[in-house]
């Protein structure tokens, strides 16, 4: 799981986790004794049907804004590790 | 009497009167702020300078008679809403140096209404936790009593507000986090309906639970707030094109012909501390006196709330949070290593362990081959919970239930056990799996001198009702003049 949640967990972290969530997940599966069958599942709290607007360019931040937080970054990209070979 | 004492209804009379200006209020607050928070910790940042620039352009639109609802009012805002150039730091290590160069839309409608922001308040991580604890960044001690917390996750907008730091905050709340700290420290606040207020600036956390909503000293405060971050917003998709009414106006209205109900399922919880539990009684003869009929409902499936929301919420965050990457803006680790290597460890050593506790149960639930058990599951028991209010409110306009099970635990004395931290939610989750409005009214004391909190919720874009309930029931309370015990 850690490894799919890109989250790098030393021994002891893992201890505390698996006993954690092992009890929280033990509680979780009460959720097991609630007749569902034909119940739709509920992703959201109102019902709203797609909401569109028209394409149209509009006002976006430039260049320099959108570096500006980055932890690396050259004149005009976001630079990151090697990635390929 | 000093001027940040006042409620913002109260300085916005004297400011139209030209009795006092807004750099004078401005002033007294950010006075208040350095004598108290070294010892509170509400605040991660404090804007003094822009805060006192937005005040002098506060004075000079009451000079040209150009005054909105909130003009020349000091703002606390939770951490975690978008404020451009100042930083927005979600109370992590993660973001500690993010400034955002935009404003979410709610901080555009404070400012478009005249509002002062003064500063960022301090909150769990990523809004996930309920007492404050889980701040990467500093503790918030409750002003009511220093070795108690504010309650969470919008700990820092809860006490600022109870310590006259602000006149009114903005929080968030998605499972309790405006509701349970404005508990906790006796302030009101309100967590309005899914869609009522736009998202677009928030961070998200869970984003078909979260909201934003008003913390104020009274009802008629965050009816003001409310009625100016209100409204549909052509960036969040979820908000919802209804109508904004002046829910302050609304207040003053007849009452006319009001039923609260009260779950018997709340009055039987296992684990409610006596004095919260003899305190929503005295509320509920309160409520009585004012005409108002109290019976009986049923929400059967408001057991499973807890379950049901510890598989959405952290199964919602696993998705959001994986934009923390080190590589567009916050904190990287530059250890060396290839590009994954650098994701490992920017996230393990950014986020703290409540946030990582969280992806890992979201990135399990929503995995191949458990997705049905526990995502789809909690999905469908969250469809009946809604099913139950809906049926609910058809005898009731209101529903009346503590907020928290028990007065604000001191340092360390649930956050250790994540599981007993999440079953302190169980009175206030549901609201947000039923996307309902809800708010927390200051309601009495604990026998150690602790504020308790009353939860009234009422159906989709129930506002106005609520606000007014809350509204007679306050005046009727009357618990407004009680203050913490701060020299400052």
């Amino acid at each position: 799981m850690a490894d799919l949640a890109r989250l790098e967990l030393d021994d002891e972290a893992v201890e505390t986790f698996v006993g954690q969530i092992g009890r929280i997940l033990e509680y979780v599966a009460t959720l097991e004794s609630v007749d569902t069958d034909g119940v739709e599942p509920m992703s959201h709290a109102i019902s709203l049907k797609n909401a569109f607007r028209p394409d149209e360019p509009g006002e976006h931040l430039d260049n320099a804004e959108a570096l500006a937080n980055a932890p690396e970054k050259d004149d005009r990209s976001f630079l990151v590790p090697r990635v390929v070979g | 009497m000093q001027p940040y004492q006042l409620t913002i209804a109260e300085a916005s009379d004297l400011l139209q009167a030209r009795e006092l200006s807004a750099e004078e209020l401005t002033r007294s607050v950010l006075g208040r702020i350095e004598a108290l928070d070294g010892e509170i910790g509400a605040y991660i940042s404090v804007a003094a300078d822009q805060a006192l620039a937005a005040a002098r352009r506060a004075d000079e639109a009451f000079s040209r008679g150009e005054a909105g609802p909130l003009t020349g009012i000091p703002l606390a805002v939770k951490d975690l809403i978008c404020t451009r150039g100042v930083a927005t730091t979600c109370a992590s290590r993660i973001l500690e140096n993010f400034v955002p160069p935009y404003d979410a839309t709610v901080i555009e409608k404070l400012r478009q209404a005249g509002a002062v922001v003064v500063g960022k308040a301090n909150m769990d991580e990523f809004a996930m936790g309920s007492t404050t604890e889980n701040s990467g960044l500093q503790p918030t001690r409750n002003p009511w009593n220093g070795g108690h917390v504010p309650g969470g996750s919008s700990g820092g907008s809860a006490a600022a507000v109870a310590a006259d730091m602000c006149l009114g905050a903005l929080g968030s709340d998605t499972g309790g986090s405006i509701r349970q700290p404005a508990s906790h420290c006796g302030v009101v606040g309100l967590k309005p309906t899914y869609g009522r207020v736009s998202r677009f600036g928030l961070v998200a956390f869970a984003s078909s639970l979260d909201q934003i909503g008003p913390l104020g000293k009274s009802t008629r405060d965050c009816a003001r707030l409310l009625s100016v971050i209100s409204g549909h917003d052509r960036r969040d998709s979820t908000s919802v094109p209804e109508p904004v009414p002046d829910y302050e106006v609304a207040l003053d209205r007849e009452l006319g012909d009001v039923t609260v109900g009260i779950p018997v399922e709340f009055s039987v919880s296992e684990g409610l501390d006596p004095d919260v539990s003899a305190a929503v009684q005295r509320a509920v003869a309160t409520i009585e006196s004012l005409g108002v009929r109290c019976r009986e409902v049923r929400l059967p499936h408001a057991q499973y709330a807890v379950a049901a929301y510890y598989v959405i919420a952290p199964s919602e965050a696993s998705s959001n949070l994986a934009r923390y990457d080190g590589v567009k803006y916050g904190f990287r680790d530059a250890g060396g290593g290839d590009l994954m290597e650098m994701y490992r460890r920017t996230r393990s050593r950014g986020f703290g362990a409540e946030v990582q506790r969280r992806i890992l149960i979201g990135t399990y639930c929503l995995s191949s081959g458990y997705y049905d058990a526990y995502y789809r599951k909690a999905s469908q028991v969250r469809a009946l919970i809604r099913e139950d209010y809906a049926r609910a409110f058809e005898s009731c306009d209101v529903i009346l239930s503590p907020v928290a099970p028990t007065p604000a635990p001191a340092f360390g004395e649930i956050a250790d056990d994540p599981l007993t931290m999440y079953l302190s939610d169980i009175f206030t989750l549901s609201a947000n799996l039923a996307g309902i409005p809800a708010l927390s009214v200051p309601c009495g004391f604990s026998s150690a001198g602790l504020p308790i909190g009353l939860q009234l919720s009422a159906p989709h874009f129930g506002e106005q009702v609520l606000l007014q309930v809350a509204h007679r029931y306050e005046q009727a309370a009357d618990l407004q003049g009680k203050k913490p015990p701060l020299d400052g």
